[in-house]
């Protein structure tokens, strides 16, 4: 099995899929960086001043502005409610919730990423990994060796989970170094607030705890992980049974953007709560800021998104085990 | 049930069905050791569907498979164990070298040790260019290592679906002689498929023909073209001949085709006796002709092709 790991590691890293992953991070990294430091530079600039509570302050204004509009409809009047009450909470304790430092964007960069950059990254890596086998006629070679068919799948999803957890931690790394050039490379132990609940329209602060921000970091990693994986599973099993792999990609993207666009969309569509494109975005739990979703809790994602990891995972299995290899 | 050690290769009643549609049925034939199989087809009569059973591919709706005795559905990793295969173009790892696709394969077989991987690469000549990236390969190259990754695991029977595809004269025959050579020197058991007639005719022991899902016939190459001689009679009185000749127990086939003429089909080393007996009943006989049938005059006569055809248009 070992020896089954290390071929699909080969054939990973030979196909510069990982690097395709790098170098799309390290791209992206210092572009992000650059347009948060601008971001915070331009926030100064308008309110005059450094001050971080001013721009806090001038955040809630901004949001009482949009929650007496018109315009914006019920659901979103809740949340920014919520999200006012939050950021009221922040200026009450004397807590700056940016307070710059790379490992402050490491942090903002997986709560950010998580609903689409990263499924589309995981997308890059899984989309072809059974499929890329058939296109290129190699899985007739892979068969008729004296290996169950069970087992040369399963040496492909470990892989796909190595390589996945591989992104997140080049993710963590790069986020890091690169960011780090402009915004410093301190604030690991500074105090980041968790545990915001929510109950009907009031914010629930009696579970709010201050803890430092590398255990922030990794819980946010950790449950990014873990979305990661759902899209890396169900990605895994899209290839199994699309043999063309433009057409696993394209489909791939296609259910990750719109599952991110529905939540949005149609935010009082309860059905939409059991897709799993919809569960991706788990690091607002942390912050408390809820989902755009009805009633659902942590636990709840968690269940969805495990649900549709396994049943891809039996459909994947079954099909690849007992299916005619014709072309 | 008895394994025959002698019997590398042994189909009985082979059927696969898709849908309502019977792609190949009742297919049973052996292939012994140290023979070199060939295995005729016209396109489309299921010869790549029977290879594919033939390695686990595809499962078959009925009928068996053993290889060196053991069921390939029963008994998958002890039965293609002994199995070297192409099937259909070697599609190898084209970003990887050519010594690292061998270095895939190798790892997915137990115990080849390293040195196995330079005596294969050795054995097919490629020893130069074995580092290079496949992507820079001729197609002659990648048979070449397509048949190294094939011999990796020491097999007893290698199966080869139309492996001359694609490859010039040169290279054909090339490839010829080394199959040969493989066949007698190591004694492995050689399945071959394909479509050129010319081909098996050279290269094979004995043949199967295959068409439109069904073996018609299996025989060896040399019996078949024995059996299959057609003999030119020029008598007279043509007719009276006829009959005479037809009376042998060894002519399966006589007719009359110009006014003096008599083709007969029959064993070639019965010609002078079958003279004899034409001259014991009076017939002059003024000329003997032994046509070579090739094996595709055989192969269009089984399966029905072109030359039938033309006779109903």
């Amino acid at each position: 099995m070992t020896k089954l790991i290390y071929n699909e590691m080969v054939k990973m890293i030979r196909k510069k899929r990982l690097w395709v992953i790098a170098l799309i991070l390290l791209v992206l990294i210092p572009i992000f960086t650059y347009a948060q430091y601008r971001t915070t530079e331009n926030a100064i600039k308008q309110l005059g001043t450094s001050n971080w509570r001013a721009i806090l302050q001038q955040q809630i204004v901004d949001q009482q502005n949009r929650l007496a509009s018109a315009r914006v409809p019920e659901e979103w009047k809740s949340y920014i409610k919520l999200s006012i009450q939050q950021n009221q909470y922040y200026l009450d304790h004397d807590i700056n919730p940016a307070a710059p430092g790379a490992p402050t964007f490491v942090r903002k960069f997986a709560e950010d990423a998580v609903s689409l950059f990263f499924p589309l990254l995981v997308v890059i890596l899984a989309a072809d990994i059974v499929s890329s086998e058939h296109a290129g006629g190699t899985i007739k070679l892979l068969l008729t060796r004296p290996v169950a068919r069970w087992k040369i799948l399963l040496s492909k999803y470990i892989t796909l989970l190595f390589s996945v957890s591989f992104m997140l931690i080049l993710t963590i790394v790069f986020g890091y170094l690169l960011s780090g050039i402009i915004f410093g490379y301190d604030g690991w132990s500074l105090q980041v607030m968790i545990g915001f609940n929510q109950q009907g329209e009031h914010l629930n602060v009696d579970h709010v705890q201050l803890i430092p921000q590398w255990k922030y970091i990794l819980m946010a990693y950790g449950l990014a992980w873990f979305s990661c994986i759902t899209v890396a599973t169900i990605s895994f099993m899209v290839s199994v049974l699309v043999k063309n792999t433009a057409s696993s990609m394209g489909i791939m993207l296609a259910a990750v953007i719109s599952g991110s666009i529905l939540s949005q969309f149609a935010p009082n569509w309860s059905a939409l709560k059991y897709l799993a494109f919809t569960h991706l975005s788990l690091t607002e739990y942390l912050e408390g800021q809820p989902l755009m979703l009805d009633n659902v809790t942590l636990p709840f994602s968690l269940a969805v998104l495990t649900a549709w990891s396994v049943v891809s995972l039996i459909i994947a299995f079954v099909t690849f085990s007992k299916r005619d290899v014709l072309a | 049930m008895k394994t025959n050690h002698n019997i590398v290769l042994s189909v009985e009643d082979l059927g696969k069905k898709i849908g309502k549609r019977d792609i190949v049925h009742h297919i049973s034939f052996d292939v012994k050791e140290g023979e070199i199989f060939g295995f005729l087809g016209p396109n489309g009569a299921g010869k790549t569907t029977t290879i594919r059973m033939l390695v686990g591919l595809i499962k078959p709706t009925s009928g068996t498979v053993r290889i060196c005795g053991h069921s390939l559905s029963a008994d998958f990793m002890n039965a293609i164990r002994h199995v070297g295969c192409i099937v259909e173009n070697p599609e190898l790892y084209l970003y990887l070298s050519g010594r690292e696709n061998l270095e895939q394969f190798a790892r997915m077989l137990p115990d080849i040790p390293s040195e196995r991987i330079d005596e294969v690469v050795d054995l097919v000549e490629l020893t130069p260019r074995i580092d290079d990236l496949v992507k820079t390969y001729s197609l002659g190259m990648r048979q070449r290592l397509g048949i190294a990754q094939a011999l990796l695991g020491n097999p007893k029977l290698l199966i080869l679906d139309e492996p001359t595809n694609g490859l010039d004269p040169a290279g054909i025959r090339e490839l010829r002689n080394f199959i040969r050579r493989l066949a007698k020197e190591k004694g492995i058991s050689v399945f071959i498929s394909s479509h050129i007639l010319h081909e098996v005719q050279l290269m094979c022991d004995r043949v199967a023909i295959i068409n439109q899902g069904t073996i018609v016939q299996t025989a060896a190459v040399q019996d078949l073209m024995q059996q299959e001689t057609l003999v030119e009679w020029d008598l007279k009185p043509a007719t009276d001949g006829r009959d005479r000749l037809g009376q042998l127990p060894y002519v399966s086939r006589v007719e009359l085709r110009e006014p003096s003429k008599v083709i007969a089909q029959m064993p070639r080393d019965k010609i002078a006796e079958a003279n004899a007996h034409l001259a014991g009943g009076d017939i002059q006989v003024s000329g003997i002709r032994a046509h070579h049938p090739t094996l595709e005059d055989i192969f269009l006569e089984l399966t029905g092709g072109p030359a039938h055809d033309e006779t109903h248009l």
